[in-house]
């Protein structure tokens, strides 16, 4: 399920759907952005380059942020602890700007193991994760992981046996998640920096593992 | 603490998902206050609200349909939606 595409969309040569040039008109809420954008411009309240610089800004999060938080955990309990019991507060001290975020991270154990999901809509961690990815919006993630959640995560090359809880986080509300992975063994003893590179993206959605950097 | 989500089914903008609607669950943690988003939604002035998280089995949500009955379902529920049980 993490790959799927329409069957009768035509494919690039790396097997991916080209996408469609965005030739239909403007909607109502394109045209109310554009307007509303140039008349702050216009008005001198904000510039072309200021909007142009906080898209880039938006753009550059990326899992690296959350990977370097779960590397702190994985290396200092008494940080773990804190992050555990108020995320938020605990990522700002770390230095991360989290904006108007409420952040829960989310232990994974050798009896326990989390997964993330917005129901609703696509709430995410974007200030720790970046842009979500495509699948993580798709309906059919969004219905499935609350009603087959070991059947979703196999389809991610996830298996675990019942002897381990399956807990499906919804972010229903005002609080975004993150999961902090379960350490694998190789890696105990490695310092932060190359911990970091263990943590994926998927695993602190808690549909992957961490693993060894290629 | 046990409680029980209210089977209402208002109009607007609701963050209270339908599958959980008449579910009984236990309270897992109490978050804070939040303005309501049935108000915050539509710019009306809003109330603080209760926001707490509560774990629900899927045997609960999904009766014989489970996959696994005891693995759960965590979801940030706001506390006029819920009941004492």
């Amino acid at each position: 399920m993490p790959h799927d595409h329409q069957n009768d969309e035509p494919l690039s040569s790396s097997g991916h759907p080209y996408r469609a040039d965005n030739d239909t008109t403007l909607s109502y809420w394109q045209v109310m952005e554009i307007a509303v954008r140039e008349l702050l411009i216009e008005k001198g309240h904000i510039s072309a380059s200021q909007v142009h610089e906080q898209i880039n800004r938006m753009d550059a999060r990326s899992p690296a942020n959350g990977a370097s938080i779960v590397a702190r955990a994985w290396t200092d309990p008494q940080f773990k602890a804190a992050l555990l019991t108020n995320a938020s507060q605990t990522s700002q001290d770390m230095g991360f700007d989290i904006g108007p975020m409420h952040l829960i991270a989310l232990e994974n154990t050798e009896k326990v193991h989390n997964v993330i999901v917005c129901t609703l809509c696509s709430c995410y961690p974007r200030n720790l994760l970046g842009l979500p990815p495509d699948w993580y919006k798709s309906r059919a993630y969004r219905s499935r992981t609350v009603v087959e959640p070991r059947k979703v995560l196999s389809e991610f090359g996830l298996e675990f046996n019942q002897k381990i809880q399956i807990r499906v986080h919804d972010s229903t509300a005002d609080m975004r998640y993150i999961v902090i992975p379960y350490q694998p063994a190789e890696s105990e003893g490695l310092s932060e920096t190359e911990l970091a590179k263990w943590i994926t993206r998927d695993s602190m959605i808690g549909v992957g593992l961490p693993r060894a950097p290629a | 603490m046990k409680v029980r989500v209210n089977s209402h089914w208002p109009p607007g903008h609701i963050r209270t998902p339908a599958y959980l609607r008449g579910k009984q669950g236990e309270i897992e943690r109490e978050i804070g206050l939040f303005n309501n988003p049935e108000q915050n939604a539509y710019r009306l002035a809003s109330e603080q609200r209760a926001l707490v998280r509560v774990r629900f089995t899927m045997a609960e949500v999904w009766g014989d349909a489970a996959e696994t009955p005891d693995d759960v379902i965590e979801a940030e529920i706001y506390t006029h939606w819920l009941e004492p049980v």
